[in-house]
């Protein structure tokens, strides 16, 4: 669909109150923690506290004796036969013959009540046989470290790889080595990435309910409500139409909710337990050990330049490990990390590698924050040394529409260079800094992505119009598409409201991931509302007698399409709605697919920060996020993505980092500990939406949900050598680390 | 004909070829075609692959690239 020739919005691009704001100020928003039931019982998990070990015995004899304890479930209460990635969903939902990493589920409980449930848990006795373990990624790529899973490499991996390379993906283009000749300067770095969590304030809950019968419910705190009725049923051997999930409100995704942690254990424990509902939330510390975190990675780059800046070729090889299974970003890092320059040779090779960790879930961009840290810390570097300005050497190397991508296909309308552009004339760049402060500049990128739609529409009785979707509204996607809806109606913003609805009552629906749900559900909204005009076109024309193509809708009515169709009053959406019960039943638009015309986002970061000399401590002074949105539909939930993206990116860079002891165990499983930015740590975020449209989405609607995360970690780093003349290449860019680099340079 | 595009760790099952000739109308064809004359590719395209047409990832099998001016081979895309 090409983008329409609206010459001008009434909503689109407004700033309405959002619909869930009462909700969430006053306490009355129901999240996944809020839902009970009659009978129900508490959940408790029993989790490994070792990194690697085989379970040798598990006895729950005590706990099943205790009073009030109704249920325990183990492995064994679970099919066989499972392949692929539904057998690691059920191996990381309960662990069989080992246990993979500190924190890995062995067995659970339901009990009358939490307190009860969490005393059983303590008196399953669960005997382990110590075994080695690996955490790093480096460590962990060694042909002679412990092995995690015989036999987990799949096709991709080359005979003779180390036995935990899961993945293996190598591509390019060019002649890297000709390229790297024609350069006036060629540099090769390693940087590392720690693991982070994606932090989201809510844990963990959900409340399930099967009976005997293979037929049961879930209420839970889920970025997609069809993957966790897919994924329960593969692990659980359940039909997927017999399981029932509603989405409750939800406290922060950025992908960490896109998949299953203990959804099944509920379910496990409630047909065990006779049908009783049983409800599980989380610990922080369960958070932490047991869901997914991102990937850590360790990266080499070599990139060739010209002394005027332009960039000849480029070499990556990056090694992620993704915790105990595969699926560690590493091919999105790679695709992503080089995507904002024109390359004329690049060769890009990745090793996606398992280690005693928790199985890594997607984060906001997977992958290309990685890549980013990389990448664009070895571009400030070389500018530096060729006395070059980092923006100017991002413009004359920007790829354009029509240009081929670094990771092979060409692109299409995308707005890189507006994006700079807008940075190179945004006044926070002329601002003065003064001793200790440095300034900083990064790119970023995500694709985004489309996936499977549903959407109804249905117009009330009234003309007020209801839309139901199967994208849980993370960041403001039920205004969006409330305006969207409003505005190819033609009626107010407050007649239209959105729904998010559970899955007997949609089609399937992909999770709020990928920047999609403004996108897609968006999109297949205004297809559905664009039915229901049709409809009520046709409805007026029945009444007026004339053809339905002599009639059109605007400003929220059905009149006759010129002056040959007739003299008739328009004939607004509350008369039509009025009158549907006698002239043909209800009105209603529907529409599925997966929409075509996904637009991709670059973003350009900005940071000024300034490092304290004695204590190597990083105060972020200023940050400016200038991101291209195609079309802001409701620009202070775009700007909050863009606020929200830089926040998760600064914590990334300074603090946050997943810390293990020698023994495979975590150290730091509380957020006292696992630092992620507090409001105190933070400047007012400095915004600037770009708008370069998308012509594959009515409205020009670009995804912006997960781009914003991806340039401030080298935003900073080149933020931090430009105030303290220390170049850190490994994340997190903590005190003491900044503080022994400050020294390191000072001894020479 | 239409020439698809592998990543090039993909070689070793093409005979040494990052991009090859299929007969085929659709994405479909596509997939199929690949496997027929490759059959190592099989478990790979069989885990999830992403089609990327013209600069842009085909929505379903039935994607045509009769017309397509470039088709790349990609690994499954989604997001967080």
């Amino acid at each position: 669909m090409a983008k329409d020739e609206l010459s001008e919005f009434h909503l689109v691009g407004t700033r309405p109150l959002r619909p869930d704001g009462l909700d969430k100020v006053t306490g009355r928003a129901r999240y996944g923690a809020d839902v009970s039931m009659p009978g129900m019982l508490w959940g408790a998990v029993v989790r490994s506290p070792h990194a690697h070990a085989r379970i040798v015995r598990i006895d729950a004899s005590k706990a099943e004796a205790l009073p009030g304890v109704k249920a325990v479930v183990t492995r064994a209460d679970f099919p066989e036969g499972l392949t692929g990635e539904n057998w690691n969903l059920q191996e990381n939902t309960m662990a069989g013959e080992r246990a993979l990493y500190d924190g890995h589920a062995v067995a659970a409980v339901a009990a009358t009540s939490a307190l009860r449930a969490q005393e059983a848990a303590r008196l399953i006795e669960v005997e382990y046989e110590v075994l080695p373990h690996v955490i790093d990624v480096d460590d962990a790529i060694r042909p002679d470290a412990p092995v995690i899973r015989e036999g987990a490499a799949d096709a991709t991996v080359p005979e003779g790889s180390p036995p935990n390379v899961a993945r293996y993906i190598e591509f390019g283009h060019g002649d890297t080595e000709a390229g790297f000749a024609k350069a006036d300067l060629v540099r090769a770095r390693s940087y590392k990435t720690e693991a982070t969590h994606q932090g989201y304030i809510e844990p963990h809950a959900c409340l399930g309910q099967l009976g005997a019968d293979g037929k049961g419910e879930m209420w839970v705190c889920t970025q997609g409500q069809w993957f966790i009725r897919q994924m329960c049923s593969s692990v659980l051997g359940l039909e997927a139409a017999q399981l029932r999930v509603t989405p409750s409100e939800i406290g922060g995704g950025f992908g960490g909710k896109t998949t299953i942690f203990m959804e099944p254990l509920s379910l496990a424990l409630s047909r065990k337990a006779g049908g009783r509902p049983v409800k599980i939330v989380m610990t922080r510390s369960e958070v932490l050990r047991a869901t997914g975190p991102t990937a850590s990675a360790s990266m080499d780059v070599k990139i060739g330049m010209t002394k005027d800046g332009m960039i000849t070729a480029a070499d990556a090889e990056f090694r992620m490990q993704g915790g105990a299974f595969p699926g560690a970003p590493v091919d999105m890092a790679l695709y992503c990390a080089f995507a904002p320059y024109k390359l004329p040779a690049s060769r890009h090779v990745g090793y996606d590698v398992l280690a005693n960790r928790p199985k890594c879930a997607a984060y906001r961009a997977p992958g290309s924050p990685m890549g980013a840290f990389a990448v664009e810390s070895l571009i400030d570097e070389m500018c530096r040394e060729l006395g070059l300005d980092p923006l100017d050497v991002r413009l004359k190397n920007a790829v354009k529409e029509g240009d081929r991508a670094s990771y092979g296909p060409t692109f299409g309308s995308i707005g890189l260079v507006e994006t700079l552009e807008a940075v190179k004339s945004h006044p926070n760049l002329e601002l003065p800094l003064g001793p200790n402060q440095g300034r900083g500049i990064a790119s970023g990128y995500w694709f985004n992505h489309s996936g499977e739609t549903s959407v109804s529409l249905a117009i009330s009785e009234d003309g007020t119009v209801q839309v139901s979707v199967g994208t849980p509204d993370i960041g403001g996607s039920r205004a969006s598409i409330a305006l969207m809806t409003a505005e190819t109606l033609g009626i107010a913003y407050e007649d239209v409201r959105v729904n998010v609805v559970e899955t007997g009552a949609l089609g399937v629906n992909e999770p709020t991931h990928g920047s999609r749900a403004t996108f897609a559900s968006g999109k297949a909204a205004v297809i559905a509302a664009r039915r229901a005009i049709a409809e009520m076109c046709r409805r007026a024309a029945a009444e007026w007698g004339i053809d339905a193509e002599a009639v059109e809708w605007a400003n929220g009515a059905a009149q006759p399409a010129g002056p040959n169709a007739g003299k008739f009053p328009p004939m607004g959406i509350e008369e039509i709605a009025a009158k549907m019960g006698s002239t043909g039943g209800p009105i209603s638009g529907h529409h599925e697919s997966v929409p075509e015309g996904v637009g991709a986002s670059f973003g350009c970061h900005v940071v000024d920060v300034e490092v304290d000399p004695e204590t190597g401590r990083t105060t972020i002074l200023r940050y400016l996020v200038v991101q291209d949105a195609g079309r802001a539909i409701h620009p202070s939930y775009v700007e909050g993505q863009f606020q929200g993206g830089a926040a998760q990116g600064i914590g990334w860079a300074l603090n946050e980092a997943y810390v293990y002891g020698q023994d495979g165990r975590l150290q730091n499983a509380v957020f006292l500990d696992y630092r992620v930015p507090v409001a105190s740590d933070l400047p007012m975020i400095d915004t600037q939406i770009v708008e370069v449209p998308n012509p594959g989405h009515p409205f020009g609607v670009r995804g912006v949900g997960e781009t914003g995360i991806t340039p401030p970690l080298p935003a900073i780093a080149n933020a931090i050598e430009a105030a303290a003349g220390v170049r850190m290449r490994s994340l997190p860019m903590s005190p003491p680390k900044v503080l022994a680099a400050i020294k390191a340079a000072r001894e020479g | 004909m239409v020439t698809v595009n592998l990543w090039s760790s993909l070689e070793r099952f093409t005979g040494g070829q990052t991009a090859v000739e299929i007969e085929a109308e659709t994405v479909a064809g596509v997939l199929d075609g690949l496997k027929a004359a490759y059959p190592g590719l099989a478990p790979i395209l069989d885990t999830g692959v992403s089609v990327v047409i013209d600069g842009e990832v085909a929505t379903g099998r039935h994607a045509s690239v009769a017309d397509a001016g470039e088709v790349f081979l990609m690994q499954r895309m989604k997001g967080g």
